[in-house]
């Protein structure tokens, strides 16, 4: 393993500034700066606040990842980032950093897609990925099932929201039952003591036939339910709410994964993303996958979030497959789709 | 010395080399759209043209503003990635004294890029090396009136600022011009003297390679959620 190469991974598609070091599968580091908190106060990630802080932490994110490692920046043998998707400006600050280093130390350029990297990073925790699996990856910015026959080659698009993402869902309806941003950690804390049966939230699309997701209408429901007690002058049971909210969510997304497992005879499910943070959708997962006698594989929570790690972890599986590095003219592509597992 | 300049915060995606005497090697290529894409190639283009090896380089020196944020950020996290690769300093200079500077001048005038939204950035020049003030973001009607004016930023506008007060001189803040000021600046005194004064922040021209941006984000505090029920 000695010989496997010395990976950096560089991630900046939203407003964490991640760097990550891994030798094959091998996690070395992983640091992070974040910027939630200059956003919380808007309610959302607000872009040129996320651009103008990736590039004030990037050079000391990578130093403090050097430093976790007890590496110089002499020692590494490739340099991989996410392209795409992502907010435009954030992605670019990443993408220059990640040419400028490549160039530099003259080794190897990777350009990967933020969503494949979601799947690979559970490489560093559980081992090499089966082949096929499906990925269910759900964060504040995406809500995909993928089939993954290889990672560092293949991912097929089977489903993704028509409207919000998962986790822009949970950061509105905590805004709606006045918890602070971003909403997902806060709703499942409140949701631990109440009931997710106390409100019979609609499931979006549940019964379709797709394997596509929405959850803007739940979002409104929550709202005008919360909204008609308040009118009538009721109190709101906050973890009632946020239960049956984060109910619906995690059953929709449990059930849609579990039937492309079935529909596409894989025994293997992988959740991904910030969302996969959630205690309950890990719970319920659990059961279902157990039930259905399919095998789970969730990342630790600090590498569902979006992190520097999971950059390097694909970065690395690339290298090994002998794909063809990146030139030094790509752009960062807001919109790159899935099937473009690295540009 | 072998300084590699290059700025980003404006059209011109440009670069140079400079080794302490002359201009070797300058490239630009103008495109407000793809500095991303643009930049490493241009770099690896004056470096071909001057024969000189990246591992050459002793200082990398970037325009630090002010310019449309995306492009400017562009060059800034390009500038410390690769000095830090390189291990070598890397220094900002204003991107209105670069062009300043490439005008020549030794009487008085202004200078002014685009700032988008129906704004200039723009500074007031002794001469070619000496601000006066900015730099500031202003509409062009805003500026003052009494003094000639250099950059594409003041042709964008020349209706507005009268075509007669635009002079003949270079319009974008070309490499070549950025290298020759870092270079001159940099000539004379030992790197480390010249890493303290600009660490003071006491440095007439370089500073540390952070972005002048002279807006805050745009950005609104949501007010309480709207209400859904029909």
């Amino acid at each position: 393993m000695r010989d496997e190469p010395l990976v950096l991974g560089i991630e900046t598609s939203c407003d964490e500034t991640g760097v990550g070091i891994v030798r094959g599968h091998t996690l070395l580091a992983n640091t992070i700066a974040s910027s939630v908190e200059e956003h919380a106060r808007f309610g959302g990630v607000v872009p040129e606040v996320a651009s103008r802080a990736h590039l004030e932490a990037m050079t000391p994110t990578i130093e403090r990842a050097l430093e976790q490692a007890d590496l110089r920046l002499s020692d590494i043998d490739a340099v991989a980032v996410t392209a795409g998707p992502g907010l435009a400006g954030a992605l670019l600050v990443g993408v220059a950093a990640a040419k400028a280093y490549a160039l530099g130390l003259g080794v190897p350029l990777y350009g990967v897609n933020h969503l494949a990297a979601h799947v690979a990073v559970d490489q560093l925790e559980h081992g090499a990925l089966p082949k096929p699996c499906i990925a269910l990856l759900v964060s504040g910015g995406h809500s995909s099932l993928l089939l993954v026959p290889d990672v560092a080659r293949e991912v097929v698009s089977l489903g993704s929201t028509v409207d919000d993402a998962a986790g822009e869902a949970f950061d509105k309806v905590a805004r709606v039952l006045g918890l602070p941003f971003p909403g997902g950690p806060y709703i499942d804390r409140a949701a631990r003591d109440g009931s997710g049966t106390a409100v019979a939230f609609p499931r979006g699309k549940l019964d379709d036939g797709t394997l596509d997701f929405s959850f803007s209408g739940l979002k409104t429901a929550v709202a005008r339910w919360v909204e008609a007690r308040e009118m009538a002058g009721e109190t709101i049971h906050v973890p009632d709410v946020a239960a049956s909210f984060q109910e619906a969510v995690v059953d929709v997304l449990t059930r849609k994964a579990l039937e492309a497992c079935r529909r596409y005879g894989v025994s293997d499910l992988l959740i991904g993303g910030g969302v996969a943070a959630n205690s309950r959708l890990r719970a319920l997962a659990q059961e279902r996958c157990d039930a259905a006698g399919v095998r789970l594989r969730v990342p630790r929570p600090g590498l569902c979030t979006d992190n520097g790690a999971m950059v390097a972890a694909l970065g690395s599986d690339l290298v090994a497959a002998g794909v063809t590095p990146s030139l030094l003219d790509i752009p960062a592509d807001s919109s790159l789709p899935i099937t473009t597992v690295h540009v | 010395m072998l300084v590699l300049a290059f700025d980003t915060a404006t059209p011109a995606v440009t670069a140079a080399l400079h080794d302490g005497e002359r201009v070797l090697a300058e490239s630009t290529t103008v495109d407000a759209r793809r500095h991303g894409e643009l930049l490493v190639p241009t770099i690896e283009r004056v470096l071909a043209e001057a024969g000189a090896a990246l591992a050459d380089v002793t200082t990398v020196v970037a325009g630090s503003g002010p310019g449309p944020y995306t492009g400017l950020r562009v060059g800034l996290v390009t500038a410390q990635a690769l000095a830090a690769s390189l291990g070598v300093p890397v220094y900002g200079v204003c991107t209105l004294d670069a062009l300043a500077y490439g005008t020549g001048l030794s009487e008085p005038f202004l200078v002014a890029t685009d700032a988008r939204r129906k704004e200039v950035f723009w500074g007031r020049y002794a001469d070619a090396r000496t601000r006066l003030s900015g730099p500031a973001v202003d509409k062009p009607q805003d500026l003052p009136a009494d003094l000639p004016l250099a950059g594409a930023g003041a042709r964008m506008y020349a209706e507005v600022v009268g075509a007669a007060r635009l002079l003949d001189v270079p319009e974008f803040p070309f490499a070549g011009a950025l290298a020759a000021l870092a270079a001159e600046q940099l000539a004379g005194s030992g790197a480390a003297d010249v890493a303290e004064v600009v660490a003071s922040g006491t440095h007439p021209v370089l500073s540390a390679p952070r972005p002048v941006y002279l807006r805050r984000p745009d950005a609104q505090e949501p007010a309480a959620p709207k209400k859904v029920s029909r």
